[in-house]
């Protein structure tokens, strides 16, 4: 049967995938950040998962308003990027388990989540910068696994709730975990922690709610799914709303996780940049 | 379950929440700037803002928002910001830049103020 081995967590910034084409990871600025990935290459060379579930959330690639998914999740062979219309280089597309997702949305929809199943997907920076931060090379990396993608509304308001977020990730589980092919599964959550982009409160960051967040979803996060989703929005600020992929990620991991790695750093462009890497424990 | 009244609308400081009010609005606007992921897009709005205006049937306090580059003047028009992002990447403008110019600030002041943010 299919076992889920652990969750990463990374901020998804676009200009993340700018500072690793112009290979700027030692720099003062983005040394911080970049340092929290080699232990998480460690881990992933030494277990090896076959397959990345990547919780992220569209920017405007892959979705527009006129037809907008609360949940979508890749049903393809593979997925490609394209121009986002700012200048961060074009990935080559990444190789799916169509198969594995059709069993996902079988047995979510089962599960009564409403599933929009996606056969052509083009995934936008919120789904490639975490790829190439876990797997540095992408296809010149030999441990870059199959990956799904599954897409969150926070675009456009009624979001998600937390509490709806993090159920939706115990549905994930359990639908992962019926799968018969004896494969190791990494779930990924992107996105956030708090920033804010539009507005007079432009440049907003909170490190206390984030290193609140930071340390809940490891011991307790049903206690976040008391914060509303207009609480979210004041305290995360307007994109912290992201914090939305973490939850949906901790939820697939079952009840108790092993914290082997946790950073944050500000700022990486506009934003509050959490790193965590959580490991299941076996019942 | 009880649906409760909406609450998008209480005031959350300097945050426009987009909704379905504000959906409603700017579709328009937000139609225009997701073709600006093509490079053709971008050359087609450059070569003539105008006629790009009028393909996509914006009003006229959106099309003056854009003359102006104006990122409050867009959000008000109804523009969301993943959408603006496509806009403001015509003119190579960062979100330092859309920061800055959103708070009144210069762009290093900006920068100064996410740097405190992490003492």
């Amino acid at each position: 049967m299919a076992k889920i081995i652990g969750g990463l967590t990374t901020s998804h910034i676009p200009a993340v995938g700018n500072a690793i084409a112009r290979d700027m990871q030692q720099d003062d600025y983005w040394k911080p950040f970049f340092d929290a990935y080699p232990p998480i290459h460690e881990w992933l060379d030494k277990h090896k998962p076959d397959v990345a579930i990547n919780i992220y959330n569209d920017h405007g690639l892959g979705f527009f308003l006129d037809q907008m998914p609360t949940f979508a999740i890749g049903a393809a062979h593979e997925y490609i990027n394209e121009d986002e219309g700012w200048g961060i280089p074009v990935m080559p597309p990444f190789k799916g388990d169509a198969r594995l997702s059709w069993h996902i949305i079988e047995g979510m929809v089962n599960d009564e989540f409403d599933i929009t199943s996606c056969q052509e997907l083009a995934v936008d920076h919120g789904f490639t910068v975490p790829m190439q931060l876990f797997w540095p090379g992408l296809g010149k990396n030999p441990n870059l696994p199959r990956a799904i993608p599954i897409s969150a509304n926070t675009v456009q308001h009624p979001i998600p709730t937390l509490k709806r977020a993090l159920d939706f990730g115990k549905s994930l589980g359990r639908a992962i975990r019926s799968y018969p092919e004896d494969i190791k599964v990494v779930i990924l959550g992107t996105g956030g922690l708090s920033h804010q982009l539009d507005g007079e409160r432009a440049g907003f960051i909170n490190r206390e709610f984030d290193e609140m967040c930071m340390e809940k979803i490891v011991t307790d996060p049903e206690a976040l799914t008391k914060i509303s989703r207009h609480e979210l929005v004041e305290k995360a600020g307007a994109q912290g709303t992201e914090f939305l992929m973490w939850m949906m990620m901790r939820g697939a991991l079952g009840d108790k996780v092993n914290p082997l790695l946790k950073n944050y750093h500000i700022p990486i462009s506009n934003t509050g940049a959490g790193t965590m890497l959580l490991e299941c424990i076996d019942d | 379950m009880e649906i409760e009244e909406f609450d998008h609308h209480s005031p959350i400081e300097g945050t426009t929440l987009f909704d379905g009010e504000m959906a409603m609005i700017g579709y328009a606007l937000n139609k225009m700037c997701y073709t600006f992921n093509g490079a053709a897009a971008r050359e087609a709005y450059l070569a003539d803002p105008e006629a790009y205006f009028e393909k996509f049937g914006l009003n006229e306090a959106q099309k003056q928002a854009c003359r102006n580059k104006n990122v409050l003047e867009m959000i008000a028009a109804g523009g969301n910001i993943y959408y603006l992002a496509k806009f403001a990447g015509i003119f190579k403008m960062n979100m330092q830049d859309i920061g800055a110019q959103q708070t009144g600030t210069t762009v290093e002041e900006f920068k100064e103020k996410l740097r405190k943010a992490g003492e």
